[in-house]
Order: structure tokens, then sequence, then C-alpha cells
């Protein structure tokens, strides 16, 4: 049936040639480099997410070896790193730095521009059925402020007084006063600049995203007819609209205290002997900007991940999404919520306990509608006939990381509990499994199940379910154990443990935790490995419909070329989810409405 | 680099290439088996493996809790009359979200390994069903205001006023150590700007000499207080943001230059009889820093000592007023200056 909707309007050919006509003079550097196309323009946020992804990686095995062999020297260390690891010992700014960094790299540079860039760009012009981005141009602009951003970011990590090193959050006045640590020098100033170049990467993607989700959707794709992928990244370029500006803000003032004498954030200091003519700023004021953006942006990074896997997963257990309806509100409920919640970040901060008690009731709220989309996964599931696909593997991975995850969330939103466990283990084990490996799970989900759309390949499958495996049970070995250092109090952000009576008696688990971070990167190798590998040598795909999904990107040749659709974008008849329906396998969008059809 | 080293490396790199061979050869072989069976031997294998996973995984958190569960404050008793209460909040939490926790991971593992891919299954049409989404909109919502509910009422326990008889101590923290201020006999903080700061002149906190409530401050190296007497810390910060991380007493508050905070409790115990408590000789009460505050982060620790009334008035009157070290021109002049400091501070 779409055969045939595409025949019936092929016809109309002169309107495709012109579409071509305007691209006729291809070179390398417009089809590779300054490309406008969305489908190039994902795959280069992908590439360039992964190169982050590897070296914030890296980082953070470096620090477990600090955490895991406080006592090791290395020499090997000091060859690489010079005297930022003097005696074959990572020293403390190093350490500090090389936290700091991993977490800017990973939330921001990964898994929202990696993530994001790379599932916006790909899926909303493919599953709305438009032939790219309202604005191509934009677009590729978004991508070319991320490499700045990326390139300054890069830099900062080779100046003399090494990066930003007071934590991703970047406090003040500890990231304000130069004097106060290696890392407020030169590296924070050039933290402020790639983040601000960063903010205007999303800025234009998000603008991009919403308007073509908005205005560009084929003939019959109504908005309850979209994927549940395309809600999930309108939601998420909402969310970053509104939120990265008051981030942006923040910065600037952060760069008017730290250069211009005034004192937005800063009061009553004696530094060092030095006493600082500043006087009455709130350094608390920067927190509430920071976690206005700050929260909303845990949900910027899951947001699309829910999307992706809601889709893989209804598409491979071969039956619909369980409560499409169900699942766009509690997406909605969760991008509301995530604006009303900053605070929880900063019980502990003297804020009024009044105002503290506002934010655990919106806090746990957000419980309601995640609990809502667990059980719809699994409802999913129920029954259904399940391909596991490496695709696939990760969504039962992230659904279970999610669960797991979620539900510590309960401990630290309620400001009674969070007393005792801010900024211990506890929060780290949290964030990690809720937005970090849960949303690398999402993302891989995602990368797996549309390489053959990307490339016209597969991944290969085996070097997919050992990634699969060993990932999902290193995750667990490296994150479960820390709730118990959390319930010890034992407090993040320290370079050696070994002084403390309190926290001393964790330094045998610390060297399992660091085995198993090991290992895990040594698996993200691979994948990337396997990724490249199969761009090149991958088993070539065959149909138009590898995975017999109903979404119209899978209605495109195998290897699209720019425009998508060779002849006139198909019409839309029906929602993304007739799978198993009246005994079918499943029904594309494209197929009319037949008339014995069961009404759902 | 050493040999050991070098070898590391190279049975890493080994092990990746047979990996990746096997997976190569895994591929011509599903091509020679052909795709349909090759797919089925896969999805029964991964299907197995979710079956696995949920009770190994069990399993090993089960093992994980009996091997870790002794080196948390989990089996010991709080410190302070708070903690008791963020205790039983944490057990009311765990034993909810542990339920769930269960009950949703072995659906999720059970319902991957019993609905894999079979020839036989139709699968079963089921968009969705307005009463099932009800029920699980409203139990979580539930069991959500429980949780707020109990939260709250500790929350604003916690967060009150302190008692009239607290006792007041301040606690200031600088790049990378702790600082503390009693009150002295008179039992009033004295004003104090950050501006007079003046370490040279035995003035590390910025005390003002011309505030006589100033003059009899003490400014001990050590943080005592005493068991059942509820004290109150009023926590500055002098350089950049840093927290009065309290575990054994289950409390933290943040250290914010330019505003000062405070948190009040009630010790429960001596340090002695913690020593009992936690079977271990060595127990002390640290003060931990639980906000980034630069390279020397990790080892800005404070001592407390809880100890009993008496002990605590000897120890207290052991102690000089700050002014004489600023002063010692005057304290020479009038040696009878502290004669009254066995009168403890916060007696009133």
């Amino acid at each position: 049936m779409s055969n045939e909707a595409v025949i019936q309007h092929g016809t109309v050919s002169h309107e495709v040639h012109e579409h071509h006509e305007g691209h006729h003079h291809e070179t390398f550097i417009s089809k590779y480099v300054f490309s406008q196309d969305h489908k190039m323009i994902a795959k280069q946020f992908l590439i360039t997410g992964m190169v982050w992804a590897v070296i914030g990686g890296l980082m953070s095995v470096l620090f477990r070896i600090q955490l895991g062999y406080p006592d090791a020297h290395l020499p090997w260390l000091e060859d690489i790193f010079g005297h930022w690891a003097k005696d074959g010992k990572i020293q403390p700014e190093f350490y500090y730095a090389l936290g700091t960094m991993h977490g800017t790299i990973l939330v921001f540079f990964v898994l929202t521009a990696g993530l994001s860039g790379t599932f916006a760009n790909l899926l909303i012009p493919f599953q709305v059925g438009a032939r790219d981005m309202a604005s191509p141009f934009m677009n590729m602009l978004s991508y070319w402020f991320f490499v700045l951003a990326s390139i300054v970011m890069l830099a900062s990590l080779f100046i003399q007084t090494g990066p930003a090193s007071g934590g991703w959050t970047v406090y003040p006045p500890l990231s304000a006063l130069g004097d106060a640590s290696q890392g407020s020098k030169l590296g924070m100033d050039l933290w402020l600049i790639s983040m601000a170049l960063f903010v205007v990467s999303q800025l234009l993607g998000g603008l991009n995203y919403v308007s073509t989700i908005l205005n560009m959707r084929t003939k019959g794709m109504t908005m309850t007819r979209l994927p549940l992928t395309v809600w999930a990244i309108l939601f998420t370029a909402i969310l970053g609209i509104l939120s990265f500006p008051v981030l942006f803000s923040g910065f600037i003032l952060l760069l008017f205290d730290r250069h211009l004498g005034t004192s937005f954030y800063l009061s009553d200091i004696v530094l060092s002997g030095k006493i600082l003519p500043n006087e009455g700023g709130s350094p608390i004021l920067y927190q509430h900007l920071f976690w206005f953006l700050g929260h909303p942006e845990v949900y910027i990074i899951i947001l699309p991940t829910m999307g992706l896997v809601s889709e893989v997963m209804s598409i491979n257990a071969r039956k619909p999404i369980f409560g499409y309806m169900a699942m766009i509100a509690s997406m909605f409920a969760i991008a509301l919520l995530a604006f009303l919640v900053w605070a929880h970040h900063m019980f502990v901060t003297g804020m009024n306990p009044f105002l503290g008690s506002v934010f655990v009731l919106l806090t746990l709220l957000i419980a309601v509608p995640s609990a809502i989309k667990v059980f719809n996964w699994l409802t999913t599931l129920w029954k259904g006939n399940i391909r596991f696909n490496p695709g696939m593997l990760f969504c039962i991975g992230f659904v279970s990381m999610f669960i797991s995850g979620g539900l510590t969330g309960i401990f630290l939103g309620n400001s009674t509990l969070d007393i005792h466990l801010h900024d211990t283990y506890f929060v780290i084990a949290h964030f990690h499994i809720v937005m970090g490996v849960s949303a690398f799970m999402g993302m891989f989900a995602g990368i797996y199940h549309w390489f053959p759309k990307m490339y016209g390949r597969y991944m290969n499958n085996t070097l997919g379910y050992i990634h699969f495996w060993v990932t999902l049970v290193c995750a667990y070995v490296i994150f479960w154990p820390m709730h118990y250092e959390g319930f010890a109090g034992m407090p993040r952000r320290y370079y050696d443990y070994s002084n403390w009576e309190s926290f001393k008696q964790f330094v045998e688990l610390n060297k399992v935790i660091s085995f198993a971070a090991i290992l895990s990167f040594l698996v993200q190798l691979m994948f990337i490995f396997n990724f490249i590998y199969s761009i090149f040598k991958g088993r070539r795909v065959t149909s138009k419909n590898p995975w017999g999904a109903t979404t119209l990107e899978w209605t495109t040749p195998i290897r699209p070329g720019h425009g998508n659709w060779p002849g006139e974008i198909p019409e839309v008849h029906r929602w993304a989810y007739d799978y198993g329906k009246d005994g079918m396998d499943f029904i594309d969008q494209t197929t009319p409405v037949g008339k014995d059809e069961s009404k759902h | 680099m050493t040999w050991t080293e070098y070898f590391v490396v190279i049975i890493v790199v080994l092990i990746f290439i047979v990996v990746f061979q096997i997976a190569k050869a895994s591929e011509y072989v599903s091509v020679l088996k052909g795709e349909k069976k090759a797919f089925e031997q896969n999805n029964r294998i991964n299907a197995f493996l979710m079956l696995v996973f949920l009770v190994l995984g069990l399993g090993a958190a089960w093992w994980c809790n009996n091997l870790l569960y002794d080196k948390t404050l989990l089996g010991f008793p709080s410190a302070s009359e708070h903690g008791k209460d963020i205790d039983k909040m944490m057990w009311i939490t765990l034993a909810l979200t542990g339920f769930v926790f269960v009950v949703t991971q072995v659906l999720l593992f059970w319902f991957a390994y019993r609905y894999q891919a079979s020839e036989k299954r139709k699968v079963y049409y089921f968009p969705h069903n307005n009463k099932l989404e009800l029920i699980w909109t409203v139990v979580p919502a539930i069991a959500l205001t429980v949780l707020v509910s109990f939260g709250l009422y500790y929350w604003y326990r916690i967060t009150g006023d302190a008692p009239k008889d607290a006792m007041e101590v301040e606690i200031t923290g600088h790049q990378f150590g702790w600082e503390y201020r009693y009150p002295g006999k008179d039992s009033v903080l004295g004003r104090q700007n950050f501006k007079l700061v003046d370490a040279a002149k035995s003035n590390p906190l910025g005390q003002d000499w011309s505030d006589v409530a100033n003059r009899d401050d003490l400014h001990p190296s050590e943080l005592h207080l005493v068991k059942g007497k509820p004290v109150r810390l009023i926590i500055r910060s002098q350089d950049v943001i840093h927290d009065v991380g309290l575990a054994h007493f289950r409390l933290k508050m943040d250290a914010v230059p330019g505003t000062p905070t405070t948190l009040w409790f009630t010790p429960q115990y001596t340090t002695e009889e913690m020593k009992k408590i936690t079977k271990n000789e060595n127990f002390v009460y640290e003060i931990s820093c639980d906000q980034m505050c630069g390279s020397g982060h990790y080892s800005m620790k404070g001592t407390i000592v809880v100890e009993t009334q008496e002990e605590f008035n000897k120890w207290i009157a052991s102690q000089k007023p700050q002014y004489d070290a600023a002063h010692p021109n005057v304290a020479e002049a009038k040696p009878a200056a502290d004669s009254a400091t066995s009168a403890a501070p916060a007696q009133q």
C-alpha cells in the first residue's frame, strides 16, 4: 500500500527534480563538513558526542584509579600527565579537574548535544514526514556552535593552570575567585565561554526542533499520530529553550563577578588572609539560577531516551506501546514539574524550611508520572513476542536502571532524608543510574536500532550482546554498592578517604568498583569499534524496513538522499503503533484504515 | 611502563581481537545456518540470560547487603535525637521502595523471559486500558502522599526552632579547616565583621573587640558538646561554600559566606559510649566538609567530642578567651580576667 502511494505521487516529478537541483553541486565540504542535511548533521552530532564520551569516560577511569588505589604509584601516569601526576600519583588538583570535566562533558556534551543532537536531527524530519528541518542553515549553525564550544572546552584541558575543577556545577565563590583554586583561573573562563557557546547551540537546535515538529508534519500526521520519540524530543526542546537562557544569565553574572568587580554572588570573603571588598551578594542566587536549568537538564537528558525506548520496545515486542496518551501526558507532567523542583538540590543551603517543604511535595509528585511510564513499559512487554536484538536488550536495561535510579530519587527528594544523604555517594549512585546509565542505555538502543537507517548496514549483533550484558552487570556492580557508602555518610568529591575513621572501611570496595569501571569502559571502546567497523564493513541492509516498523523513516530508500523521499512525501493514515492488530504483524502509518478494521 | 603493565595491555588487546573474531565468525555462521535459525538461537540465549540476571542479581543484592550493612550507619543508633527521626523515615522509605523495586524488576525480567518471540504466540493487541492506568496513577500518588506527610512532619521537627536552653556555638569554615567559637560565660557571641579578620593579630574570626560580649568568647581547637544538651550551631564561612557534615548525627548544613546558617540537635551518646556501640576503639565523631571547596576539600576535617556535663565544664574552664591572645598586654595587666570562666557558658 505504501509503495502504491509513492508511485501515485511520483508522477509529480518536476517538484522532485527541482528539489534535487538545489543540491546539485555537492562537494566534500558541503556534504560532510558544512552539511545542511539533517541526516548528516545527526551523524556529526553522534560522532562528536562519541569522541567526547571517550574523553569523559577516560577521565572517570583515571579518577577511579585514584579512588581504588590511593596508595599506588604508577609511573606511566607521570609519563603521560607530567606534574599533574607527580610520582605516578594523580594530584588533588588534577583529580578535581578530572571529576569536574567528566561531569561537564558527560552531562552537556554527550547526553545533551550528543543525544538530542543525534536523534532529534535524525528522527524529526524522518518521522514527521519532512524533507529536512525548518531551517537547515540554523541546524548547521547549531552543530558548529557545538564544535566551537567543544574546541574551547578542549583547549582548557591543555592550559598551564588546568581546566575548571570546582565540580560541574561550578558554584561560586569557589569558581569566582582565581585565588581559591587553580581551576578557577583561566580554565574557568574558558569553561564559561565554552558553555555560553554551547547554550547558543542548544537554542538554535531547540527552536528548529520545535518549529519543525509543529509546522512540517506531512499530510495526515496529526499530533496524536506522532511516534513517542517525536513527542519526547518536542518536550525536551521546549525544556531547553525555556531553561538554558537562565543558565546563560547565571554564567554571565559569574563572568562579571570574576572580571568586572561586581558582587552578584560574593560577600564577606576573606581568602587566605586577604579581605575582599565584595559585599551584599549571595552565592545561593547562583545556585537558584544554575538549578533552574540544572534540574530540567536531567529531564533534557532522560526524556529523549524515554521516547527512543518506547519506540524500540514497541517494535521489538511486536505490540503497541501501552497507553500512548498516558505516555504523552506523563511526559508533559514531567516536563512541567521539571521547572518546579530545582531547589531540591538546595535543601541544606539554609533555605527557608517552608520553601523546602513545597519543593519536597513537587519533587515527589514527579514519581507519579515516572511510575506510570514504568508500568506502561512493563505492560507493553506483557504478552508480546519479544525479539532480543541489541536495541531491545538496551531497552530492558534502560527500564531496569530507570526503576533502580528512580526509586532512590524518592529518598533524595524527601528533604528529611536529604539532610543525611545530600552530597554523599548515595547521590552519585542515584543520578548515575537514573540519568547516566539509563540515558546511555536508551541512547545505545537508539543507535543499534537506527544504525541501518543511518548507514545502510547493521552493527554486529554478537558484539552488541556482549556490550549489553557487560554494561548492565558492570553498571550495577559500580553503582549499587555506592548506596551503602552513602548510608555511611561518605561524602562525594573526596580525593582520598584513608584518613577518615568514618569512611575508610570502604577502601576494598572502592577497588572492586574501580575494576568494574575500567572493564565497562573497555566494553564501550568495543562498542565504538563495532560502530566504526560496521559503517564500512557491516552486514548490508537488504530491505527498506528491516525491523518491520510502522513509522515513516522506513518508507524511505535504504540510503535516502537529501530530501529523504525520492517521490512525494507519503500521507499518514493512522498512529504509529499498529503492531499485532487484527492478526497482522504490523500495519504501517501510510496504510489507509480498512473498512473492516477493528477500532482501538 | 613496567613489564607487567605492558603485559596487561597486550592481554587486553588479545582478548579484544579474539572477541571480535568470534563476533565476525558468528555472522558468517548465521548466514550458513540461515538468518531465521540464528535469530531463534540468539533470542533463546538472551531470554534465558534475562532470567539468569534476575536470579543472580537479586542474590547478589542480598550478598552485597550482608557484606556492607555493618560498614554503614544503618546498624547503629543515631548519635542525635533528630537522627532518630531521619532513621525512621529511612526505614519507611526503604520498605516501600524496596517492595516496588523487587516487584517491578521481577516483572520486567520475567516478562522478558516469558514473552520471548515464539511462532506459536499471537501477540495480544492491548493499546490501552483506562482502569489499569487509573490504578497505577492513584496507587503511587497515595504512597507518595504518605511519604511526603511523614517527611514533612519530621522536616519541620528538625528545622524548627531550637529549645531555649540550647547552647550556642559558632563554627566557621575556611580553606581547609574549621574554627569554633563559644560565647563564654555571658552566653552571647560577640559581634564580628569579616573586615576585622587578621590572623597576625590573633583575630582569625574578625571579632569586634569594641563589643564587650566578645571579651569572654572562647576559641578552642575542638568542638565539645554535652550529651543530652541541645546545641545550636551558627555556621559561617570565610571564603567559599563549605558544609558541616555530621554523618553520625545524620545531619549537615552548608556554610555560606555572607549568610550565616543554623542547625540544632541534641547529642545522644558520648564519644566513649559510641566507641562501645560501634565496637571501634578508634571511633571519633568527625566533621566532614560536604561541599566541594577546593583542592584540600577531602582533608577538611573537624573533630567533635561529646561528653558529660562535668567533663565539659572541666574542659571549658581550661580554655582562655581569644581576647587575651589578641591583647597580650591587657591580659598581663589583669590576670584575674578569666577567673570566672569555670562557670560553663551555657549554664543559665
